[in-house]
């Protein structure tokens, strides 16, 4: 199944885009788009300890399900204000 | 103009003021807060900020604060605008104003939702400076963080 990825500040800098399409095998969870994509980008993987995930907009977690078509989101730490 | 904002556009404190104080004319406080670019960080110079925003989650996490500062101060009305993209030195990235009956809570409401804002709210700053840029990564975002919600509380009312 197809989902989309969102990836921003350094973690878009260091995957050279912000929002990329991946295929992965269901039933699948936030995890399983993470190491996907950390298997083929390791630059990312530093960022595991510190990030945060969101589904659709709303922050979730690594263990969430993921389904078709979802927005799966990886967000380094936060420096807004 | 609403309550929450992530714009692009430059921002501007009395039409917040506006927004939130509203026509009751039941209020005897309203205090404000503006964050703005500043031209130096951690020994750098700073020549000007971008700001990054995954902005449907920034509008709902900025919602929740405001839902959060309304159940610790019954009495108060916050509003809160963030800006995104390039910023010059001096200009304003985020105004606040709280609104209410006493003078306490209106402080501490605007100090809340400035200190959540740093904790949970998905908007990066990228730091151009003299030599070079870097991503400023503060805190890792997790609204159901009990003793981070609380350590903002405590600087609230401190």
């Amino acid at each position: 199944m197809r989902v989309t990825v969102r990836l921003f500040a350094r973690l878009r800098d260091l995957a050279g885009s912000g929002e990329l399409v991946r295929e992965v095998a269901p039933p699948a969870t936030v995890e399983t788009v993470w190491r996907s994509l950390v298997a083929d980008m390791p630059a990312l993987g530093d960022y595991e300890r510190t990030m945060s995930v969101a589904v659709n907009a709303d922050y979730s977690k690594m263990s969430s399900r993921v389904n078709e078509g979802d927005e799966v989101a990886f967000l380094p730490p936060v420096s807004g204000g | 103009m609403a309550a929450v904002a992530v714009t692009s556009a430059p921002l501007h404190l009395q039409p917040l003021i506006d927004e939130i104080v509203g026509s009751s004319g039941a209020d005897g406080a309203v205090t404000s807060f503006i964050g703005t670019v500043r031209n130096h960080n951690q020994g750098r110079t700073v020549s000007f900020l971008e700001y990054e925003a995954y902005e449907p989650l920034a509008v709902r996490a900025l919602q929740r604060i405001l839902d959060e500062a309304l159940q610790a101060w019954s009495d108060t009305r916050v509003g809160v605008h963030h800006r995104t993209g390039r910023l010059e030195l001096g200009e304003a990235s985020i105004v606040i104003v709280a609104v209410s009956p006493h003078r306490a809570h209106a402080f501490a409401a605007c100090r809340y939702t400035i200190e959540r804002v740093k904790q949970i709210v998905p908007i990066w700053k990228h730091e151009h400076f003299e030599g070079g840029d870097i991503w400023i990564e503060g805190a890792t975002a997790d609204p159901d963080d009990e003793a981070a919600r609380e350590n903002a509380h405590r600087i609230a009312c401190a």
